[in-house]
């Protein structure tokens, strides 16, 4: 759509200009502010430089935290991409049978995030949940609260369970704004189950599909809840991602110098991340 | 490269349909000849794209067969049916090269590489589409991905027909013409049997050979575009093609002959007893004309259409349309008008009268 | 080979279900069941857990709490969104796409990093432990959201709406209230339902803002699970009990969630 050039339209945007500004400038100066100063209480403060942010990247809690947090978000866009958009082409695309998988599917992403935590931390339990009973009954030593593999695996099965719905409504979407032609037209040019896939549902998909992936990056990088709650970050501290530690750091140790530090640095390596699938994903039509 | 026979077709998207109208296609046998530029012409909903469906397969009629040449295809899938299709919008595969969606149906079919390039440039040329090989075909503008899906047909060798849905509908006005000529000028060229689906009368009469016109789900004529013009079947026929369509005014029955405003009028054909139903007399505004004797008419209104004016006039209290040349007399108010007789027709309960037998 | 597709959502369907309906099945089982022995159903069928939750005014306040300061979210930023959305779509202005984007980078602020600013700058301002600190607080990732999704909608309603309209003597106001939000209800609609869902199930600044008087929910629960020993049953229920909003807001727009982020431009 061509757009006419307005000046004006700056007043329809000032609303939301303000309120955002409100909440995302003053909170961000505000830890701009801790990140260079250093306090001993009282609310005196001393001029830090960067020193802090000079602690932080150097520190090696920074940097297995941040190991873990880019394991643990790979991982789970790996299984849940894939997933997503094989459930998404099993789905039926008419019938009441559509109502029911969405609702259905879309449960997981309405249920508060503690209340995922918690709801798996039972489920888990190798004495009275049924999926820790299960896994012992049938021979694993399975104990997520001791062991760092098992505590893993649940937490990445429980996001996988969380959030693979939302890729699968995208992708559900994606696939049925294609036109009945474009199947016709590929049956009459004889093409496979997999041409079909590759040169008809997989192109038109690529839209939501990148605001799909794009947005697990950015909620998967995010997380807290739910594994602060599911493992609290251990056994020791082999599930501790970066939100967990920065709030460990923030709120339970409060070295808040330290915390800003690490909060700018954490935000600005989720925006470059961001930036870049952005620009990979979108170089493609910019070409065009 | 075959002949379509349509045999005893029905169709209905009901389980159960009881009622007449229940039928999206009524009765229906047809024979198309190989190598045929035909045209399925009718409005909206009159059952068109549901017949074209049935022939591609991507529809089971409810009753009766299709045969290619003598092969029952009715329950063949499409892709076994060597159909081609160019669909209303354009399909095209976005992310592929012109070249690679030229290619696309002979690789599926395992042709080697060195005979798809062969038909690609081939065709290419044929359809103007040489200089674009290499671009995206998603960067073409809507004629282009039209000629892309007409490609895709024409390059495979062993394509029983081409169907066109409506193809020219995302066309811009001034392309249209192009775009319709190169569609006749290839039709000759690989003489392959095409069959075009439209509810524009220009388009299906200046594209096919023979025009099967249909109207809620049933065939009223099929002829040439001048059997079409000169001898319509039904009134809906005649009321379709033409423009302004053919004046249609009711009538008594006397002795075989119609009587129309109280005279007794020289007709094209007889009618051997009144109908129950309707009678009437169709005559094309093209075959009225302004006469010393012959009907009372008072002329209401008068419109310019170029080389032609069209006459509004009132005649035994029916309003018909009189076409008269560029710079010929207008009667002002009242007028006398004739209808040529061998142009003239009785229709009873549609259909023309006397007719030898069902389209 | 076909015939089997439906087994792919079923078996994905069975496994998310499979941990609710072990929460469920936990909350009408006393907790002497639940530490002593595994059972697959309640074999002491109890509605004990959720009398405690409706008569005790901490747990019940926390779900009115929870639905106030939601209701307030959606309510707040889809009304800001509406016009600025409009903007995005219709118009070009100096700034617009860096707008745009720093707007979407809000969506992407770890909550975590905004926890303490939030709380000094809440309770600076006097507003600490109200539903509106936390309905304001979710803004922040609410907003940039629903303008995401509210611009997909409106540039797909094609421009001679606004033009036809101001053409019969509509003034902008008067054209938007009464022709352009119904003719994007069902964006609204939408746009509405993922406000509601991200401030439901959000926790960390909900649970960093409030104190006693707009406690939500869900930090009931955390409370409850860590002070009163592990009442599992109890905890059951209240988790049953959240998930049960959400269900009937999906039941409603069930045809309208996939088109939402379908139609935001990316």
């Amino acid at each position: 759509m061509n757009k006419t050039v307005n000046q004006k339209a700056w007043f329809l945007v000032l609303p939301v200009l303000l309120l955002v500004a409100f909440n995302a400038i003053v909170p961000l100066m505000t830890v701009v502010n801790y990140s260079v100063q250093e306090t001993f209480g009282n609310n005196v403060f001393f001029w830090a430089g960067i020193s802090w942010f000079e602690d932080v990247l150097r520190s090696p809690r920074f940097h297995d935290a941040l190991g873990r947090q880019l394991t643990f978000t790979f991982t789970i866009l790996l299984i849940e991409v894939p997933l997503g958009v094989i459930i998404a082409l099993a789905m039926p695309r008419k019938g009441i049978w559509v109502s029911v998988c969405l609702v259905l599917m879309a449960m997981p992403l309405l249920i508060p995030w503690n209340v995922v935590g918690a709801m798996w931390n039972i489920f888990a339990l190798p004495e009275i949940g049924l999926l820790g009973k299960t896994l012992n009954a049938i021979g694993f030593d399975y104990n997520y609260t001791r062991q760092t593999g098992d505590a893993w695996f649940t937490l990445i099965l429980m996001d996988v369970w969380h959030w693979t719905s939302l890729v699968v409504l995208l992708a559900y979407a994606g696939l049925v704004s294609i036109p009945d032609a474009y199947y016709q037209a590929a049956k009459i040019d004889g093409a496979s189950s997999w041409a079909i896939f590759r040169y008809i549902q997989l192109p038109k998909m690529k839209r939501v599909l990148t605001i799909a992936i794009l947005l697990r990056f950015m909620d998967s990088f995010n997380i807290y809840t739910e594994p602060s709650v599911l493992t609290g970050g251990g056994p020791g501290n082999s599930t501790t991602l970066l939100s967990i530690d920065l709030v460990k750091i923030a709120l339970g140790q409060f070295d808040l110098g330290p915390a800003a530090a690490m909060s700018l640095i954490y935000f600005l390596v989720i925006l470059l991340m961001s930036w870049i699938f952005y620009t990979v994903m979108t170089r493609d039509e910019a070409n065009q | 490269m075959a002949r379509i026979t349509l045999s005893q077709l029905r169709h209905s998207y009901m389980a159960n349909p009881v009622d007449e109208a229940d039928w999206a296609l009524k009765q229906l046998d047809l024979q198309w000849d190989d190598g045929g530029a035909y045209a399925l012409l009718g409005p909206s909903g009159c059952g068109k794209t549901t017949l074209l469906n049935i022939i591609s397969g991507l529809l089971e009629p409810s009753h009766g067969r299709i045969l290619f040449n003598d092969e029952d295809v009715t329950h063949l899938p499409p892709e076994q049916r060597h159909i081609a299709q160019v669909f209303q919008f354009p399909v095209v595969y976005d992310t592929m090269t012109v070249y690679d969606n030229l290619a696309f149906p002979l690789r599926n079919r395992g042709v080697p590489e060195s005979e798809v390039d062969k038909r690609v440039t081939e065709i290419a040329a044929m359809t103007d589409l040489t200089a674009m090989l290499k671009k995206r075909a998603a960067g073409l503008t809507a004629d282009g991905k039209q000629k892309i899906s007409l490609g895709r047909g024409l390059v495979r060798t062993d394509v029983n027909a081409i169907l066109f849905d409506e193809p020219l509908t995302v066309i811009d006005p001034h392309l249209k013409f192009q775009l319709r000529s190169k569609l006749k000028e290839l039709h000759q060229r690989v003489s392959r049997t095409m069959i075009y689906v439209t509810h524009d009368q220009t388009e299906a009469l200046t594209f096919a050979d023979k025009v099967v016109v249909m109207n809620v789900g049933e065939v009223v004529q099929i002829g040439t575009p001048e059997e079409l013009f000169d001898e319509p079947q039904h009134t809906f026929v005649g009321h379709f093609i033409g423009s302004p369509g053919m004046n249609v005014l009711p009538c008594d029955i006397d002795h075989g002959q119609a009587v129309f405003a109280g005279q007794r009028l020289e007709t094209a054909n007889k009618a051997a007893q009144a109908s129950q139903n309707s009678n009437e007399i169709g005559v094309r505004p093209e075959h009225v004309r302004f006469s010393s004797t012959g009907l009372d008419a008072r002329v209401v209104k008068v419109s310019d259409a170029g080389r032609f004016n069209i006459v509004e006039a009132e005649c035994g209290g029916h309003s018909l349309k009189v076409l008269v040349k560029e710079g010929a007399e207008i009667p002002s108010e009242t007028a006398k008008l004739e209808f040529i007789p061998e142009s003239t027709r009785i229709y009873q309960d549609g259909w023309l009268a006397g007719r030898r037998s069902a389209p | 080979m076909r015939r089997l597709t439906w087994l792919v959502p079923t078996i994905y369907i069975l496994f998310l279900m499979l941990p609710i309906y072990w929460l469920v099945s936990m909350s009408f089982k006393t907790t002497n069941e639940i530490l002593g022995s595994f059972t697959l159903f309640p074999q002491s069928f109890t509605l004990e857990n959720y009398r405690v939750i409706f008569t005790d005014p901490t747990w019940y306040n926390g779900y009115i709490n929870s639905l106030i300061y939601v209701s307030i979210n959606t309510v707040l930023s889809v009304c800001i969104a509406l016009p600025a959305a409009y903007a995005f779509s219709r118009y070009r202005f100096l700034g617009d796409k860096h707008l745009f984007f720093w707007l979407l980078t809000n969506r992407m602020a770890p909550a975590a990093v905004f926890a303490l600013p939030f709380f000094q700058l809440y309770s600076a301002i006097g507003i600490f432990d109200t539903h509106l600190a936390v309905a304001l607080a979710h803004t922040l990732f609410n907003v940039p959201l629903a303008v995401w999704i509210l611009e997909g909608f409106m540039s797909g309603v094609p421009k001679q709406l606004d033009e036809t309209a101001y053409i019969d003597g509509y003034s902008f106001p008067n054209f938007f209230v009464r022709i352009f939000v119904p003719t994007i209800a069902a964006g609204i609609g939408v746009a509405a339902f993922f406000c509601f869902m991200f401030s439901w199930v959000e926790l960390l600044l909900a649970k960093t803002l409030t104190a006693v008087a707009a406690k939500p929910i869900a930090a009931t629960m955390t409370k409850t699970a860590s002070s009163s020993g592990y009442e599992l049953g109890l905890l059951a229920a209240a988790g049953t009990l959240t998930i049960i909003p959400g269900a009937i807001v999906i039941y409603f727009v069930r045809n309208y969630i996939a088109k939402g982020f379908a139609l935001g431009r990316v």
